[in-house]
């Protein structure tokens, strides 16, 4: 996440000081990456550096108040106009950790993926609730979180479907390595031909 | 006053079913436990032939378990007729069927309304709760279609409909998103959510996470045992992803 970005586009809005940043920022993303005031205040230091703001100095109780430059209007503008860069491949502690599991001896991988399929099926049913009580009472403010939480949503969603897929695939394996003793139905609607590990024949 | 623990409407006590003898008998079940309360949304997930479906058929008293006890609101169903079980089902249960089950000749409201005129209640009484129940799954204007005039998502919303009709206490759903779109998916799931928000046990199965987590509890079936549980946390914690 782009601190720096997101309390300039704050500032685009109106000028404002640091304490104001974080609770308008968090209002709007539903307090689910909270900023810690010291982060502001070194951001916007370096933003003031950068010359993408400028210092207004008090105003008169104590707090410093920051307005946006137009090189800083200018650095928004290319922020939203860019497509969010993804670390290549983006690093994922959940594939890595399968990743290995599958290739180390004596690790119950069906274990690993049960126990966070449950702990993922878990955020789900929170990120759900929250979503229909905040739908119920909308609040203007609200249309933001609701995006946050929609995004949530579909990201935890998407790693129980690769979950289940990792299960089949694993269990394919299985049942072409003979081993007979645990065999299992593929998983929940992943086909046996979705599931079919890449081979030299079928790769192409 | 004595305290009041959360009214059990649906137990499994170690109920298993296995289909056909001998050498090809196929254990669907192995010794389940689970119970459903009053108020409470239940999801059943696992990998097809799991169990799932067989579990609910046991718990809405279409089938009965090689052994172990079902009990509906504390009556064992073992102990029941053909007639009283017929009553229970028509009165205290709403089932989506996999496959729909609805009458072709009939219209949307007249497949709806055939469980309450059934069980005795008068055809207009019936007709205007049927047309209560569409319009919650989002289509009265097609309470006179016929069923084979509609689209298979439609034909799933009717057999929604019938499912809530009347206030059953007990209400099984077996993939009932499956012809469904996104949007009518979530509209049915806030269906079922408001049932058990008002006080019906709801148990759903499904292979969509996402419709799964509006549930209370999520139940995981493997091999026909119930492997894990995930309970929904109500953490706020679990809402905050740590700031870079
Ligand atoms: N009437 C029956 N006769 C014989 N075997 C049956 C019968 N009904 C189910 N089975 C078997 O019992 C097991 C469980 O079936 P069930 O229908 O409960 O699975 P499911 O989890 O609902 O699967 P799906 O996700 O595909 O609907 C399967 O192996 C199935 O073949
Ligand atoms: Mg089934």
């Amino acid at each position: 996440m782009s601190i720096r970005h997101s309390l300039l586009a704050l500032l685009q809005d109106q000028p404002r000081y640091g304490y104001q940043l974080r609770v308008e920022f968090e209002d709007r993303t539903g307090s689910t990456w909270p900023l810690n005031i010291g982060q502001v205040y070194t951001t916007l230091d370096r933003l003031d550096r950068d010359g993408l703001v400028s210092n207004d100095g008090g105003d008169g109780e104590g707090h410093v108040v920051y307005s946006i430059t137009e090189a800083g209007r200018a650095e928004v503008q290319g922020w939203f106009a860019t497509p969010v860069e993804r670390s290549n491949p983006p690093r994922n502690e959940l594939a890595i950790k399968l990743a290995l599991a599958v290739t180390l001896p004596g690790v119950d991988v069906a274990a690993i993926i049960q126990a966070q399929r449950t702990a993922s099926m878990r955020a789900l049913q929170d990120y759900t609730k929250s979503r229909r009580d905040t739908a119920a009472n909308q609040r203007a403010a609200d249309t933001a979180w609701l995006l946050v939480l929609d995004s949530l949503i579909f990201q935890t969603e998407a790693e129980i479907r690769w979950l289940d897929l990792c299960e089949a695939r694993m269990l394919q394996l299985a049942q072409a390595s003979g081993a007979r003793s645990h065999v299992r139905k593929p998983s929940n609607g992943v086909t046996v031909e979705e599931a079919t590990p890449l081979t030299a024949e079928n790769r192409r | 006053m004595s305290v009041q623990g959360p009214q059990q409407v649906l137990e499994l006590a170690k109920v298993s079913r296995t289909f056909g003898q001998g050498a090809t008998a196929v254990a669907a079940l192995r010794e389940v436990d689970l119970t459903v309360n009053a108020g409470e949304f239940v999801a059943v997930m696992g990998p097809s032939g799991s169990g799932k479906s067989s579990l609910l058929a046991l718990a809405g008293g279409l089938d009965r378990p090689t052994s172990g006890g079902v009990f509906v609101e504390s009556t064992p169903m073992a102990g029941l007729g053909l007639n009283a079980l017929a009553r229970l089902r028509r009165r205290a249960v709403g089932y989506v069927f996999q496959d729909f089950n609805l009458v072709p000749t009939l219209s949307a409201a007249e497949n709806v309304a055939l469980p309450l005129e059934l069980d005795g209640v008068p055809a207009r009484k019936a007709h205007r709760q049927a047309v209560d129940a569409l319009r919650q799954v989002g289509i009265p204007e097609l309470a006179h279609r016929l069923m084979d005039e509609m689209s298979g998502g439609q034909q799933q919303r009717v057999a929604i409909a019938r499912a809530i009709v009347g206030n059953r206490r007990l209400i099984l759903a077996d993939e009932p998103t499956g012809a469904l779109d996104s949007t009518t998916g979530h509209g049915v799931m806030e269906v079922l959510r408001s049932r058990a928000d008002a006080g019906a046990a709801v148990m759903l199965v499904t292979h969509e996470a996402r419709h799964a987590a509006w549930a209370d509890r999520v139940v995981f079936i493997r091999d026909g045992r119930i492997v894990d549980e995930a309970t929904a946390m109500h953490d706020p914690a679990v809402l905050l992803a740590p700031a870079d």
